[in-house]
């Protein structure tokens, strides 16, 4: 029984959709579901995913020029990896970009740095390039770029010549 | 009145010739000892991952380069192999024999230059410079077949640029037992060296649990005894059929680091060796048979149409891109026409491989890989390597992530030196061997 088996058998019905595009396992579930679903690849013996080995996100916007709608505007993707039964398996969260019924305007998910202390960087990173909040984060911050820069450079509106000069002549 | 204490806020670096001029550490101190470190980087953040968005795939190669810049094929490797994952191709046998090569001569370059960074901060200027001059040997062989020694964007999607040249095999030896010699006048310096051995025994210590929690992987993860190398565990390109050993160290301290990596070098070492005895013949540059032409002069004849007798010609090329003539090209290049661009002749020599030609460079063209997202792992010289690729069909990659190895090790430097002094800092940090051009990206 392969990883993402054990996972759709588990949790059917918070996966939205499964592939196995080119041998990489994958799963998209919902994102409330995020933390249960990590907890049970970290713990169960059969899994043991020790590993939190990449947790980055994607924008959609107008992916693929707009030909290819997607629900979602972001997914967050992690990597997972274990040593002792050497395979691996992505987890991708869809991440909505309307605003959250508490009036917050960034999308959020849960934070995996309970689990992985590696996930304490990569959401930094993830928060500093697309503006997604992790919740229970313990100190998300801007990690690449410097706490006076606005927006998030790896949005697809965020056009990629646009400069935000710290010192000097504006522009 | 009792003597009020307070700790002391410390920053080291960006410009800091111990941080490399990269990356700054504010650091909390009581005395000597360190109470808190807090790591900021982003001070070479060049967009990578947006810029490769913008370009298409085969222009991501320069951009990889500059990726862990001290073992840049390594960076080309794991892009165009995800990118081959991706199209789904497979690359002829003696462009995995060289792409091989080519990575165990980097991982070489980067140990080297770790470690003579280390040991020159503490004082070991003459095996620095030693290392480095073997570090130099092994450029000189890097830019023998790629024509750089650094920005080299000499891995193509679906092959290599060049074949080998038909001194390299005698270089290359040569090479190697003049590196060998170094590394044991090196051991020598240093491993006996009281001073450099008492200031890497027993400092940055990491658990095997605290590294595995924060995704370390490489040789900082080798060195705390779990053996985890993605050339064994997900053998890519011929690493199955090579023989070689993960070395892995017991305590996690820096000693072993630098231990780990003289083993490995060794062990990249045989695993050179042993590719060129099972390397598949190629044809050899400079055995050039037929008629020869030069490049400008066949461009002429075939715009008049005079191509008769064409298929037989080889092409006189300009050095820097002497091995894409079809005779070496075709062995060393995987046989599809929509990613791998003809050779020379093809390009100069008929139309349809001129169209074939415009057809892989022109804006909007390209190379166009299925929708679809991979996700590739290749060692690279600190740690698993990885690329994230997703495309949407079209010729740009719509996201290109890299999982840089010295990222996670970074996140977890503040474990290796709270509770430590002050002076630990320097060998922590030469050893843990950060790359501000794939932490920052």
């Amino acid at each position: 029984m392969t990883p993402l088996e054990k996972v759709q058998e588990k949790f059917g019905k918070d996966i939205v959709e499964t592939h196995a595009f080119r041998g990489d396992e994958t799963a998209v579930i919902r994102p409330a579901s995020l933390l249960a679903v990590a907890k049970f690849l970290k713990d169960t013996p059969e899994l043991d995913f020790n590993y939190l080995m990449d947790l980055t996100a994607v924008d959609y916007l107008f992916f693929a020029g707009g030909r290819i709608q997607k629900e979602f505007r972001f997914e967050v993707v992690c990597h997972f990896y274990s040593i002792k039964h050497n395979h691996r398996l992505r987890l991708k969260v869809q991440v909505d970009d309307r605003e959250a019924p508490d009036g917050r305007k960034h999308p959020e998910v849960d934070s995996l740095t309970s689990l992985w202390a590696s996930a304490d960087w990569y959401e930094r990173e993830v928060w500093d390039m697309y503006g997604i909040r992790f919740k229970g984060h313990p100190n998300l911050k801007r990690i690449l770029m410097y706490e006076e820069f606005v927006g998030h450079a790896l949005r697809k509106d965020y056009p990629f010549d646009k400069r935000q000069p710290l010192i000097g002549p504006q522009n | 009145m009792p003597t009020q204490t307070r700790s002391m806020l410390l920053n080291v670096g960006p410009s800091h010739p111990a941080m490399h001029g990269v990356i700054r550490l504010i650091m909390e101190l009581d005395g000597e000892k360190i109470k808190g470190v807090e790591v900021e980087m982003g001070y070479l953040h060049r967009a990578f991952e947006k810029m490769c968005e913008t370009v298409m795939y085969a222009q991501c190669f320069p951009y990889t380069d500059r990726l862990n810049y001290v073992s840049p094929l390594i960076n080309n490797v794991g892009f165009a192999m995800t990118v081959e994952k991706l199209l789904g191709i497979e690359v002829p046998e003696r462009a995995k024999y060289i792409r091989v090569i080519m990575s165990e001569i980097s991982r070489v370059t980067d140990h080297l230059t770790c470690i003579a960074a280390s040991g020159m901060e503490m004082g070991a200027m003459s095996a620095f410079l030693y290392m480095i001059k073997a570090r130099d040997y092994l450029y000189e062989l890097v830019e023998e077949i790629t024509g750089a020694r650094l920005t080299i964007s000499y891995i193509r999607i679906g092959g290599v640029k060049a074949d080998l040249t038909p001194t390299f095999t005698d270089n290359c030896f040569k090479k190697i037992a003049d590196v060998r010699k170094v590394l044991i006048e090196t051991d020598e310096l240093l491993t006996r060296n009281r001073i450099f051995f008492d200031r890497m025994k027993d400092t940055g210590i990491m658990s095997k649990e605290t590294a595995m929690s924060h995704g370390i992987t490489g040789p900082f993860l080798r060195s705390t005894g779990v053996a985890y190398d993605v050339r064994k565990a997900n053998p890519y390109l011929v690493y199955d059929k090579l023989d070689f050993e993960v070395p892995v160290g017991t305590k996690g301290d820096n000693l072993d680091r630098y231990f780990v990596r003289m083993a490995e070098m060794e062990q990249s070492l045989r695993i050179i060796e042993q590719c060129f005895q099972q390397i598949p013949d190629g044809p050899v540059l400079g055995e050039l048979t037929g008629e020869v032409m030069k490049a400008s002069d066949m461009v002429d004849h075939a715009k008049m149409g005079e191509t008769q007798g064409f298929k037989e010609f080889q092409v006189d090329l300009d050095p820097t891109l002497q091995g894409s003539t079809k005779k070496y090209y075709d062995g060393i290049s995987a046989d599809q026409k929509s990613v791998v661009l003809p050779a020379k002749e093809e390009t100069y020599g008929n139309i349809e491989g001129l169209m074939n030609h415009f057809k892989l460079v022109m804006y909007g063209h390209g190379i166009k890989p299925p929708v679809g997202e991979v996700y590739f792992p290749v060692e690279g010289a600190n740690g698993e390597l990885g690329f994230y690729i997703v495309s949407d069909g079209r010729d740009h990659p719509w996201r290109v992530r890299v999982h840089p190895p010295c990222f996670p090790i970074m996140s977890a430097l503040p474990k290796c030196l709270v509770g430590s002094v002050m002076a630990d800092l320097i060998p922590t940090f030469g050893s843990v061997n950060m790359i501000a051009g794939e932490l920052d990206r």
